[in-house]
């Protein structure tokens, strides 16, 4: 393995090519640079939540928050027919003629499924929409990758990118002047 | 308006990260505590001692489940007793973490970032020494599955229209919340964890529970969103808990119960608690493990502001106790407050006076505040008035009500000290693991704060 990334010319089906920078400034300007240089299947990995990161290689809106009003109106909507169907039709209890329908004691716990469906769905519909749990990929065979969880910076332009051509791009990597660059195998 | 004047503005607090830190140092650092750092025998002494106390909760219980809650001193007619006072106090104390959490993250407050994680961990072991309690004053424990709506041949459903059922509903999702929330902010940090282990078995545990994280910039861009409505939804969450608490006692009828100045009064005694114990906790630990350039004067003081300022909360809620008590010309509730005062209780109540209100007013001086020993002392202090209001809270109203042929006293058994010291002994043991399997403050909130982590916008950006 560690032969193939001496060469800049892959000898194997890879993944793509990936660039090691120092700082999260460095990685902004290079991502930005090469999305503006017309690559778009690009991914950027930083060791924390980087400012303007996810705007440089292109990615403006995320459905998180769709997915989590959805989530939300669900656990409402289901609360509060829950205690009707219980309350009303399956199981009246008559309380001193009092009404059936009592709905602020209701309120409650459709408070509380709202804030219960909405959170389960912000964590598993993140997670679900990063294709997470995902145990392997191919990031993680090249051996600087360690440090993207500590303090070093990566951009990775994939080898399905139309824009994509091993020389070339090793070539435009190489030009913003990272630390190194390595293909990645697939 | 041409020239953009600026004034200098001096911050004479003390920093959220001492100077000096970078990436790797902040990295190594908090890792290291789980991952290189030896045993030592102290820490094996110490978790002897609080397991055995874990072990105490099994024997009461053990015993509770063999004979029934005749073994506690509960009795008609204080059917509550010890397992609520315990309940609505570690229920408090988790409040605390939540807080933290998700209201000062709402508000962008980056001294959060070096307490959150332990403080919401401390909310996890709270909430469940919490539950224990409720289970096990049921007497069937086994039958628990009878509060949840479930289809079953005895077509029984629960009455929505009970304040019980609605704290079933509160207190579990506050737990499942509390649990997803720290789980969320953990994963980044396990993967730190799986990247820097060496023993392959290590490697695997935190790979498998980093669930693949590689810190992505979409991925992080979902995250965010992700960790911002949580903390936008367990806002109310958290406040809605422990009004759902109070409402337990506020629906009822019962003198001293029954005021609409519960649900307020209760949310600020139980972040009054909570920080109470953030604060116990957090001093012992950033000395043990030499955290003090993430744990600094910084936060110690502002913990202590906020325990101040909660305490006044709940003291005007005493006062406004008292004076409904006169004002409303009611003669139970007057009653009420005479008993708290001069009844068989009147030692306890006075005791909660210093503890909760007359005691933590020297946290007025920042000398005190900034006083590791003195703050530990104060915390540990309000920690005990804070029990001992809610003991006043549920046994006095309950032993003396509205007939007099209906009197009783409360006296808790030995078994009731020993599942309350055991909940003690649960919850330190979850601590005392904790701090050694996981990162105790979060690694890649405290590299976001380190100034080379701020960019700004790449210099060819076209508008």
């Amino acid at each position: 393995m560690s032969a193939s990334f001496s060469s800049p010319i892959p000898a194997s089906p890879i993944y793509g090519l990936m660039a090691e920078f120092d700082s999260a400034q460095e990685l902004v300007d290079a991502a930005f640079k090469t999305h503006q240089a017309g690559y778009q299947k690009i991914d950027a990995y930083s060791p924390f939540p980087v400012e303007g990161l996810a705007e440089a290689i292109g990615f403006h809106k995320n459905r998180v928050a769709l997915v989590v009003l959805i989530g939300g109106l669900l656990g409402l909507m289901s609360a509060y027919a829950l205690q009707y169907w219980v309350a009303v039709i399956t199981y009246p209890v008559n309380v001193g003629g009092r009404p059936l329908q009592s709905w602020p004691s209701f309120i409650i716990v459709t408070f509380e499924l709202t804030i219960l469906f909405g959170g389960l769905s912000a964590v598993f519909g993140m997670l679900a929409l990063n294709g997470l749990p995902m145990p392997y990929h191919p990031v993680f065979n090249v051996p600087e990758f360690k440090k993207a969880t500590e303090n070093k910076f990566f951009l990775v332009v994939f080898s399905s990118d139309p824009k994509y051509d091993p020389a070339g791009t090793y070539a435009f990597l190489q030009g913003l002047s990272p630390r190194m660059v390595a293909e990645v195998p697939s | 308006m041409a020239t953009n004047v600026q004034i200098p503005v001096e911050d004479r607090r003390a920093p959220v990260i001492a100077p000096g830190h970078t990436f790797t140092t902040v990295t190594d650092k908090i890792s290291n505590i789980v991952l290189k750092r030896p045993i030592s025998i102290a820490w094996i002494l110490g978790f002897l001692i609080v397991f055995s106390g874990m072990n105490m909760l099994a024997m009461a219980l053990g015993y509770l489940f063999f004979k029934g809650v005749g073994i506690w001193g509960i009795n008609i007619p204080i059917g509550w007793g010890f397992a609520i006072v315990n309940f609505v106090w570690w229920i408090g104390i988790g409040h605390a973490g939540t807080l933290i959490s998700a209201i000062l993250a709402l508000l962008r407050q980056s001294w959060r970032n070096s307490i959150n994680r332990f403080a919401e961990a401390m909310t996890l072991f709270a909430v469940a020494c919490a539950g224990t309690f409720p289970l096990a004053h049921m007497g069937r424990p086994w039958l628990f599955y009878w509060l949840f709506p479930y289809p079953n041949t005895m077509n029984y459903w629960p009455n929505f229209r009970s304040p019980l059922v609605w704290d079933v509903f509160a207190v579990s999702t506050y737990f499942t919340i509390s649990l997803v929330f720290w789980f969320t902010g953990l994963i980044p940090d396990l993967a730190t964890l799986r990247d820097r282990a060496q023993h392959p078995w290590v490697q695997k545990i935190y790979g498998l529970l980093a669930m693949g994280w590689r810190g992505s910039a979409r991925h992080w861009h979902r995250y965010e969103t992700a960790y911002l409505l949580l903390a936008g939804l367990s806002t109310p969450l958290v406040l809605s808990v422990h009004t759902v608490v109070s409402f337990d006692f506020a629906v009822g009828i019962v003198p001293g119960w029954h005021t609409t100045i519960f649900p307020p009064y209760f949310v600020a005694g139980a972040i009054y608690s909570g920080f109470a114990m953030v604060l116990c906790l957090a001093i012992p630990i950033r000395a043990i493990y030499g955290l003090q350039d993430f744990i600094t004067e910084r936060h110690l003081e502002t913990s202590a502001k906020v325990m101040l300022g909660t305490g006044l909360i709940v003291a005007y809620g005493y006062g406004m106790e008292a004076f409904m008590g006169w004002y409303s010309g009611n003669q139970f509730d007057s009653f009420l407050m005479w008993n708290r005062l001069h009844g068989p209780y009147r030692f306890w109540y006075g005791a909660l006076l210093a503890c909760n209100i007359f005691i933590p007013q020297i946290l007025w001086f920042k000398k005190f505040r900034v006083s590791t020993v003195w703050l530990w002392l104060i915390s540990f202090v309000v920690l005990v008035g804070m029990w001992l209001e809610r003991f006043i809270i549920v046994v006095v109203s309950l032993t003396r009500d509205f007939v007099n042929s209906s009197w009783g006293m409360y006296y808790p058994t030995k078994w009731d000290w020993m599942t309350f010291g055991g909940t003690i002994g649960l919850f330190l043991t979850a601590m005392w693991l904790f701090c050694r399997i996981l990162p105790m403050i979060s690694i890649f909130e405290l590299r976001q704060l380190l100034p080379e982590a701020h960019t700004h916008e790449p210099a060819e950006v076209k508008r």
